[in-house]
């Protein structure tokens, strides 16, 4: 049996015990560096994907419209997302067109307000197939800018835009698709109490 | 509570003796030492082995015939993504743990592990974590079903579940985190004199080089539940297109964690291989440098390979190429490996006892999952095995055969040290003659049935595969039975039996400080550190 008083200290059966805590600190910094790497992906991956040509973010070069079309045939169907949280209720003018690569072409949105209060909101496109993306060049869009609707307010957008020529043979259907959200920093207090979140 | 271990401010408990463990529940709810902690850990994984077991015999019973006959599609979905979750971070980590808790201190010379109340919490953090997890089986919409790799959208679509297992993870994670650095600091500070990096034995540098790799990638996997959190709770887009963000990225987040995290549960049962092979050879390791670097090189890699997981989301050619030519230089170090293992046995007097059989059995089925990984490294090919059986074959192949067969073969190396009793080495010869055949029946057939195009994670499957998930079944329900006997043969050694030398391994090839402390090993060991020549 050992002395007791020794026994009372850790730094009697485990030594090195100034060591210990400085290596356990540098390995919890070395943890936290990995958290934050985690997030770091975030910007990173959009940078990567942008190098890459991947995704292209940034808005499309002019495109010119031909009176006369390509003489394919393309199905483009028109879809609407709410997110969760958003005060706006947005639905297509037409669920889908048939539409000739190189014609100039518009189509309609009725958003609707559904809070009790002025707010501010955002429509966000999204293109599917992905790889389509870019052949879908929006000439006018309501999605440019924050749009301000008053309480209950309802109205029409339109989106004009072309169909490139050059898109590729085997694609015949793409979607276009938008998602209205509610931009945070319009009263975001009152908004949250005059809206039930939905999720569809 | 052990008063050695208490913090001399503790002075309450100045009044406990030195003797020995403190006795009831207490023991185990405030132990700090390290064979307390080791068996905790050891225990609580062979519960969760056992739990994770019962769920996949839930699918396979669903499999045994096609058609829907015993549970729904979503409850399915959620005994599959449970499965693996309690079997990766539930089983196969906390029982490598375990046995670095108990083993670490042993091989290097210290008397306990360096940061011995940190250990404590670092169990008990998971037994809330899979209390959590558990209980998350029980909430309305279900438990989490939308697979191990909680892919967003649809696991965004998870019910009241979905924030209990968010939380699981977060605790499941603080806990391996706390284990490693705690280990690293053990093998840092705590070696004998004499005992330099390149004199530790093999299962403690694996786990040194496992316990980086933990820090590296466990807060990033934190990270991205996080983030999934906060797209479901709060209103964030980082994987919703429709607000700037995208799913593929949760998948690269992912699987920068989750390539590492399948080495986190190899490189241990290496270093168990690598310890129990030289022994029944009676032959020092072959190559013990080449290991050690070898090991250093895989760990390396698995930080640069995390997309060949996610072959068909897309990528540029160019990274297709890369992913698939560093996954493939993969296989050299793994290959030196299997070669050193192979050249220890050359010549040597080779006997086969229970721990050698796992280990034997473990160089050969890990290395047929390891080439099915090669196969699917091929990214044009891989097109056709991705999300199909051929993926759960090969995993299983390297996780079952590999990292379980290596940690058995482990358990049956050092329990005469834990327990000072040699266990029934008839019974542990059956248990693993019926673990070694049911476990190709359950997993082999799962290769045929991948590359005829059977797709994972579905209840029901169309009639050309019924046969061979038959066979599977059958193996499934061989296997986990088999486990009952490791059980029994557990609960009988610790209970008693034939007494065991201080080398437990007569006339075989012992050369770790392990084997120089009597058995069973006392409750404090190493108080004075040996010296290593």
């Amino acid at each position: 049996m050992r002395n007791p008083e020794t026994a009372r200290g850790m730094t009697s059966t485990i030594p090195h015990a100034k060591a210990n805590r400085s290596l356990t600190r540098s390995l919890w910094v070395m943890a936290a560096g990995s958290f934050a790497f985690g997030f770091a992906l975030v910007p990173l991956y959009d940078v990567i994907c942008e190098a890459a040509g991947i995704r292209v973010n940034a808005a499309p070069s002019a495109v010119q419209a031909s009176a006369a079309g390509v003489g394919r045939e393309v199905t483009l169907e028109f879809m609407s997302l709410i997110p969760p949280g958003s005060a706006f209720e947005l639905t297509p003018g037409t669920r889908e067109m048939k539409l000739q690569p190189g014609k100039l072409y518009e189509a309609k949105f009725l958003i609707r307000s559904r809070a009790d209060v002025p707010v501010v909101g955002q429509a966000i496109p999204s293109v599917a197939p992905s790889t389509t993306a870019k052949y879908l060049q929006k000439t006018e869009c309501f999605c440019f800018t924050p749009q301000t609707f008053q309480a209950a307010e309802q109205r029409e957008f339109t989106v004009r835009f072309i169909v490139a020529p050059d898109l590729p043979q085997d694609v015949d259907r793409m979607t276009l698709a938008y998602s209205m959200y509610t931009v945070a920093d319009a009263e975001p207090q009152r908004l949250a109490a005059a809206v039930t979140p939905q999720r569809q | 509570m052990s008063a050695s271990q208490t913090h001399g401010h503790a002075a309450a408990h100045d009044h406990h003796d030195d003797h020995g463990p403190a006795k009831g529940i207490l023991r185990w709810l405030t132990t700090t030492n390290h064979k307390d902690i080791g068996t905790m850990y050891l225990v609580f994984s062979l519960v969760m082995f056992f739990i994770g077991g019962a769920m996949a015999l839930v699918i396979r019973a669903e499999l045994f015939m096609p058609g829907m006959q015993l549970v729904d599609p979503g409850f399915f979905n959620t005994m599959t993504t449970v499965h693996a979750l309690i079997m990766v971070f539930g089983a196969v980590m906390p029982a490598t743990v375990g046995l670095a808790n108990w083993m670490i201190p042993l091989q290097i010379g210290a008397p306990d592990m360096a940061l011995p109340r940190m250990n404590n919490l670092s169990f008990w953090l998971l037994v809330a974590a899979f209390s959590l997890l558990i209980l998350s089986l029980f909430m309305p919409g279900g438990g989490p079903a939308a697979g191990w790799t909680l892919y967003p959208p649809l696991v965004l679509q998870t019910g009241d579940a979905f924030p209990l297992a968010i939380f699981a993870i977060h605790l499941a994670g603080a806990s391996s985190i706390m284990g490693a650095i705690n280990i690293i600091v053990t093998i840092m500070n705590l070696r004998a004199p004499g005992m330099s990096l390149m004199k530790m034995p093999l299962f403690t540098w694996t786990w040194l080089i496992t316990a980086y790799l933990l820090i590296a990638v466990m807060p990033v996997f934190a990270g991205a539940v996080t983030m999934l959190l906060t797209d479901h709770f709060f209103h964030t887009t980082f994987f919703a297109a429709a607000g700037g963000g995208d799913p593929v990225l949760y998948q690269h987040i992912f699987w920068f964690f989750g390539h590492p995290e399948v080495y986190i549960m190899i490189l241990p049962a290496f270093g168990l291989v690598s310890e129990i092979i030289p022994t029944f050879s009676r032959k020092k390791l072959f190559g013990y440098d080449a290991m050690v670097y070898a090991t250093a090189s895989i760990a390396f890699l698995s930080f640069i390979v995390w997309a060949h997981h996610m072959f068909t989301v897309g990528m540029p050619l160019a990274g297709e190429m890369f992913f698939m030519l560093s996954t493939m230089l993969i296989a050299v170090p793994t290959g030196v490996k299997v070669f050193n293992w192979t050249a220890t046995m050359w010549r040597g007097s080779l006997t086969f006892e229970p721990p050698m059989l796992f280990a034997l059995a473990f160089l050969f089925l890990f290395t047929i999952g390891g080439f099915s990984g090669l196969m699917m490294a091929i990214a044009p090919v891989d097109f056709q095995y991705h999300d199909t059986y051929f993926i759960v074959a090969h995993f299983h192949y390297v996780l079952v055969p590999g990292a379980v067969f290596a940690i058995m073969a482990g358990v049956y190396y050092w329990m005469p040290k834990w327990t000072g009793h040699m266990y029934d080495v008839k019974l542990a010869n059956i248990h693993f003659w019926l673990s070694a055949i049911s476990v190709n029946v359950l997993f082999f057939p799962q290769h045929f049935l991948g590359l005829a195009g059977m797709p994972r994670r579905i209840p029901d499957y169309s009639t050309q595969f019924a046969d061979w998930n038959m066979v599977s079944s059958v193996g499934a329900f061989g296997f986990g039975l088999s486990q009952l006997l490791f059980v029994y043969i557990i609960i009988k050694c610790a209970r008693g039996g034939a007494r065991a030398s201080d080398n437990v391994w007569e006339g075989a090839y012992n050369h770790g400080l392990e084997w120089t402390v009597p058995s069973p090993a006392p409750y404090h060991t190493f108080e004075d550190a040996p010296v290593v020549k």
